[in-house]
């Protein structure tokens, strides 16, 4: 194809002025990266690395294989089934290249869940390694295996990828994220292009990003702060530190690593911080170089946060908020003054270009001070649910606020209230979505496997004991199970984060005047044993 | 003390079969939210804190190195 041809399709000449640089899509950012920083080092894994020259070309060899292997398909969701390590950042930009979306998958994720998510999504192919190819002997797609890919025999045709990709548009998929349903099957966010580099914008507004930050990467590949470090490394030029998800058990090495690695930038959900606090690690081992730490996923209890606080006087801490379906976060309150140790950290203003309603019972705007749900309006929501249009209607709703032409809003089961100064402070879920060691768990979905697919007890009911973080079951049955009933038949179906730790039986379980288990007494019961 | 920090253990992850093991670590029975656990029962039951900068994997591989962290922390069987 003729150069000036190339020049046209790419749109991505950085040259020109910026209503010329129409981009859409992540690789038109990660193309204006390469050029000025393609010898440096992308991403760092122990003692490998890649730099951001050496990642464009595999990534256009992972693409043309793609694309050799799924034909025509465009816009088709590319699962992927690697740890953590530099071949999956490969695979991921890899299926960019090839014009799809990709979507991560846990290792560790039972067999039988890994089943129903390729029944429900159907991906066009998976990517994986000779190692764990062996657990995907039965699905019915073509798998690839990266490291045994002959890297020298594929022959990219730049001018391909290209026009494939010139066909997309901003709203078409970046990636899919699974997370909790209250089935079996895991519900798969399709989360778009435009909504992660619209994120990339305003946080390069407000943190000044300019590709000097060593992102010190320790959530697992299926978490979206993953796809945020890929954005980072993507839109700025920043480098990828990945750290082994073991070290998150031995804080004291993990912080070592921060220090080898000169790592500047951590954006880590609060349970491994607040362990790090009560370790008082702080005090034994330095971190220079830290000089931004985002949070969110939980709350951050602010005993442990003041901890972190007050030993880096010159360090920057937000505290972040959002769930998956509006891209990462929607709002953020950058911690400016010592806050008090008896009250919570705000979630903060929302992001420019996102709007937050909070909306009462009858679907007003909240006063003041009144508890709402938390909703979200803007370029930043979701497209929906893969293949889920029931849940993809429950929760993407009509703005009630808006009764003139059509407008989404996304409705989080959040509530939340603002504060006098403008700030959002969060206060706790309408249902029963928890969140625990970072992931989003239903605990109807623990339920309804117990008490409808493994058939183990008669009735169940799943809470969340806040200050153990722990989940803890109560059933009823006619016969007593050990703890190792329960955990070996889980283990099978569920990823260890959502296996109770405790299992308690009743005689009968408490129930509300219409018959229903009442959750809120055992939710109690758990939390307040005295009582 | 073997037998104790075998039972506490089996008691986090009763599935698991800790003999079997070679390192409990990097045969990934232990997780982190099992080492905090297992911390907090083996400071309770030997009454002793451990340094954070003695929690990393080496001392968590068997029976044998948790032993030896608890008596280095000043535990007593």
């Amino acid at each position: 194809m003729a150069e000036e041809l190339l020049i046209l399709l790419k749109g991505t000449d950085c040259n020109k002025g910026a209503v010329a640089m129409l981009k859409t899509h992540l690789l038109d950012y990660f193309e204006c990266t390469i050029n000025s920083r393609s010898d440096s080092i992308a991403v760092r894994h122990n003692d490998n690395e890649i730099s951001f020259s050496e990642l464009k070309q595999q990534s256009q060899k992972v693409g043309s294989l793609l694309m050799e292997i799924t034909g025509a398909a465009v816009n088709t969701p590319i699962a992927v089934f690697l740890p953590k390590e530099i071949n999956a950042v490969i695979a991921d930009i890899g299926i960019m290249y090839s014009s799809n979306p990709f979507m991560n998958l846990d290792v560790k994720t039972p067999h039988e869940r890994i089943m129903n998510i390729f029944d429900l999504v159907k991906p066009a192919a998976v990517i994986t390694s000779r190692k764990f190819s062996k657990i995907l002997s039965d699905v019915d797609v073509p798998v690839i295996i990266i490291d045994e890919i002959d890297w020298n025999s594929i022959i990219v045709d730049e001018s391909t990828l290209l026009s494939r990709r010139r066909l997309l548009i901003d709203t078409d998929p970046f990636c899919l994220i699974n997370t909790s349903g209250s089935t079996g099957t895991p519900k798969g966010v399709v989360l778009n292009h435009r909504s992660f580099f619209d994120f990339m914008a305003v946080s390069n507004d407000r943190f000044d990003f300019d590709g000097s930050e060593v992102l010190g990467s320790l959530s697992p590949i299926v978490f979206d702060i993953f796809d945020f470090e890929l954005c980072m490394l993507m839109c700025n030029g920043s480098q990828i530190v990945l750290l082994d998800a073991m070290l998150a058990a031995f804080p004291a090495r993990l912080l070592e690593k921060l220090v080898d690695y000169r790592v500047n930038f951590i954006f880590w959900v609060p349970s491994i911080m607040v362990n790090i606090a009560n370790m008082g690690l702080l005090d034994k081992i330095a971190l220079p170089d830290l000089r931004l730490v985002w949070f969110a996923g939980e709350v951050f209890p602010t005993k442990q946060f003041l901890v972190w606080y007050d030993k880096l006087p010159d360090t920057v801490f937000a505290n972040l908020y959002g769930p998956i379906e509006i891209t990462l976060d929607c709002t953020y309150y950058v911690v400016e003054e010592r806050p008090n140790e008896s009250e919570p950290l705000p979630i903060g203003i929302p992001y420019h270009n996102t709007d937050v309603l909070l909306l009462n019972d009858e679907n007003e705007k909240c006063k003041i001070g009144e508890e709402g749900e938390l909703c979200v309006r803007g370029t930043s929501l979701a497209m929906g649910y893969y293949n889920n249009p029931e849940k993809t209607a429950a929760a993407f709703t009509q703005n009630p606020l808006n009764n003139s032409y059509p407008e989404m809003i996304y409705r989080t089961g959040d509530m939340a209230y603002m504060r006098e100064d403008g700030n959002i402070m969060f206060k706790g879920r309408k249902d029963s979505l928890i969140k625990h060691m970072g992931y989003r768990i239903e605990l109807g979905e623990i339920e309804h496997v117990i008490e409808n697919e493994l058939k183990l007890v008669e009735y169940c009911c799943a809470v969340y004991q806040y200050e153990k973080k722990e989940i803890v079951l109560y059933y009823q049955n006619n016969s007593e199970l050990t703890e190792k009933d329960f955990r070996t038949a889980l283990s099978k179906v569920f990823p260890a984060y959502m296996i109770p730790s405790v299992y308690i039986k009743m005689d009968e379980l408490p129930r509300n005047t219409n018959g229903k288990i009442d959750r809120l007494t055992l939710k109690n019961k758990a939390n307040n044993p005295e009582e | 003390m073997n037998s104790d920090i075998l039972s506490m253990l089996e008691e986090i992850k009763p599935e698991f079969d800790f003999n079997d093991s070679e390192d409990f670590v990097m045969d990934g029975l232990l997780d982190s939210f099992d080492i905090i656990t297992l911390i907090s029962m083996l400071e309770e039951k030997y009454g002793i804190t451990i340094d954070g900068l003695d929690i990393v994997p080496e001392n968590f591989s068997s029976l044998d190195s948790i032993a030896n962290l608890v008596v280095k922390s000043g535990g007593k069987a």
